[in-house]
């Protein structure tokens, strides 16, 4: 994973966390979006993660991580419990894409979530030209990627307009981290929606 | 890695009347310990191991015969207590202690009870799980820790490990809850009843005063122990281990030994029955059957560990069907619900509900690198 990017995507939500708030990270990997957000906001995090090794990780980190399946969504949290639940950069490995955005918006006043955008001008392209898009949003060959959804931002507020779901603010990134702010699902490899009921 | 060494047991006695939760009054009480590491300057780095259902004070490493050298006698969690080990003993002091009403040293039912000058046996009281904390409190006072760096246990050492957050809030700092529960099933409780039946109902038994008859009731307990390890293992791992095999010269349509598994189950009955004190067996089942902090608090978790002030870190095993890691969950959600310190993790392991006394190394990677938290 691009480190440059991953960071632009963290930039922005920690910009949207205010001191103090609760925040619940879904895959929330080894736990550095909130060990970021605990010491630069203040914020109070735990993290949902299924794989073991970074499980590991996460606790190294200190973080309060809940070792589990999203796809089994999160029965045991508490409705409205957190202000902001964070979905970075997992919602296209998820199955049931409906179940986790309700519950995340159960749980949470507000969902943030990330995504590679499938229709990325570099995808279009690769895609024109025979072959299944590798990027830095899209890291994985077709046959060892997790991704099990293939979308774009057009087909994402399709969605959450179907769910009712309403998007407080949308920022959309290119390959270097850097803000889109014309063309969107052209210009734009990655997007971060805030998202609320 | 090489482990602790030898080893030593200590006992403190203690004259001031402990108040049971049952209601008794037990006089005076010795409570037998072991000790690893060191006690630092600021005693900030003690963490307190708290022993399930058969086990002990002797915790780690081994004991020396009369010659002074190490013996076979290994302890019980040596796989996870040294230097180097995730209990580390060059950055922590590690107390292990025998609980109340055990058969291993410390004040249980074959004591000699002072009002009688003949063993307790049956008319020793039953001890719960607060009881253990608050005899462990005494300890850690005698030891002059004022508050514990962590107190860990796995199984019933799990739910000691719950009880000082709500006991103690002040005095323990993390709290490491491995193959536990926040209370039994009542499939839990039934199996601990059947054991209990097995020795309640073996003649040998004799109301739980056997001591002064000169017997003890082997078959109910070697009954209790083969029950019970039933539950500790995995249908899967017992498959894998035994399956249906049978031993040499088998197959004779009678009930004698044939399978490999009734064998092992025997084997694990006699060596347990050999060692182990029925009335303490007894006890520590009414131990677990009683533990459940919720009852106060309308059975609302959350609301009982709502006092808790320690981090928590909470761990299940995935083939564990005595205390699934449904059980574990029930206890960081109400944590979560809260908004206390804990993680979570579930650790793949064939083993059952024995898994969390076994050397597996993402499980003891998980407790080391939660001690690095600690800063003693």
């Amino acid at each position: 994973m691009n480190h440059a990017l991953e960071r632009a995507d963290f930039d922005l939500i920690a910009s949207w966390v205010q001191p103090g708030e609760r925040v619940l990270d879904l895959g929330c990997g080894d736990g550095s979006l909130l060990k970021r957000l605990i010491a630069e906001r203040g914020a109070k995090g735990y993290g949902v993660e299924l794989e073991g090794a970074a499980v590991l990780a996460a606790i190294g980190n200190g973080i309060n991580v809940i070792q589990g399946n999203l796809e089994q969504g999160l029965s045991g949290f508490d409705d409205q419990t957190f202000n902001h639940v964070v979905l970075s950069r997992t919602l296209q490995t998820v199955r049931h894409t409906e179940r986790i955005l309700s519950e995340m918006l159960r749980v949470g006043r507000e969902a943030v979530v990330s995504f590679p955008n499938f229709a990325y001008w570099k995808n279009r392209m690769a895609v024109m030209a025979g072959r299944m898009p590798v990027s830095e949003d899209l890291p994985y060959e077709w046959f060892d990627t997790p991704n099990l959804r293939f979308f774009t931002l057009l087909d994402f507020e399709a969605l959450c307009a179907k769910m009712s779901l309403v998007v407080r603010e949308r920022q959309v990134l290119d390959e270097a981290g850097r803000l889109v702010l014309e063309e969107p699902n052209f210009l734009g490899s990655l997007a971060v929606y805030r998202l609320a009921r | 890695m090489a482990g602790i060494g030898i080893v030593a047991a200590q006992c403190a006695h203690f004259t001031e009347a402990l108040k049971l939760k049952g209601g008794g009054l037990l006089p005076a009480f010795d409570l037998v310990y072991e000790t690893y590491g060191t006690l630092n300057a600021a005693k900030s780095n003690a963490i307190l191991v708290c022993h399930a259902l058969s086990g002990h004070h002797h915790v780690a490493g081994r004991t020396a015969d009369e010659f002074g050298k190490p013996t076979a006698n290994i302890g019980w969690w040596d796989n996870i207590v040294g230097p180097g080990r995730p209990l580390d003993t060059e950055r922590f002091f590690i107390v292990g202690v025998n609980n109340l009403g055990g058969c291993h040293g410390s004040t249980g039912p074959a004591s000699i009870n002072p009002a009688t000058a003949k063993p307790w046996g049956a008319d020793f009281p039953v001890v719960t799980v607060e009881d253990w904390v608050d005899s462990q409190a005494r300890l850690a006072d005698h030891l002059g820790i004022e508050a514990w760096a962590a107190v860990m246990g796995g199984s019933l050492g799990g739910m000691q490990a719950m009880q000082w957050t709500l006991s103690y809030p002040g005095r323990v700092r993390h709290a490491l809850v491995i193959a536990a529960a926040p209370k039994l099933s009542a499939e839990n409780i039934a199996f601990n009843d059947v054991a209990r039946q097995a020795i309640l109902t073996d003649p040998d038994f004799h109301g739980g005063h056997f001591y002064e008859h000169g017997v003890r009731p082997l078959r109910g307990l070697r009954l209790a122990r083969m029950l019970g390890h039933i539950t500790y293992l995995s249908d899967d791992q017992m498959a894998e281990k035994f399956g249906r095999r049978l031993r040499v010269g088998a197959g004779s349509y009678g009930f004698d030994v044939e399978f490999e598994i009734e064998s092992y189950l025997r084997y694990q009955g006699d060596k347990f029955a050999g060692v182990f004190d029925a009335n303490t067996y007894l006890r520590m089942t009414k131990a677990l059957d009683y533990f459940d902090p919720a009852l106060d608090f309308d059975d609302d978790l959350a609301r009982a560990l709502a006092r808790a002030r320690a981090g928590f870190l909470v761990v299940a095993f995935t083939t564990d069907w005595r205390f699934s890691p449904e059980r574990s969950r029930e206890i960081v959600h109400a944590l979560v619900h809260n908004g206390q310190d804990v993680a979570y993790a579930e650790i793949d392991s064939a083993h059952g509900h024995d898994s969390f006394l076994m050397d597996e190394p993402h499980y003891h990677a998980v407790v080391a690198n939660y001690l690095k938290r600690i800063k003693p």
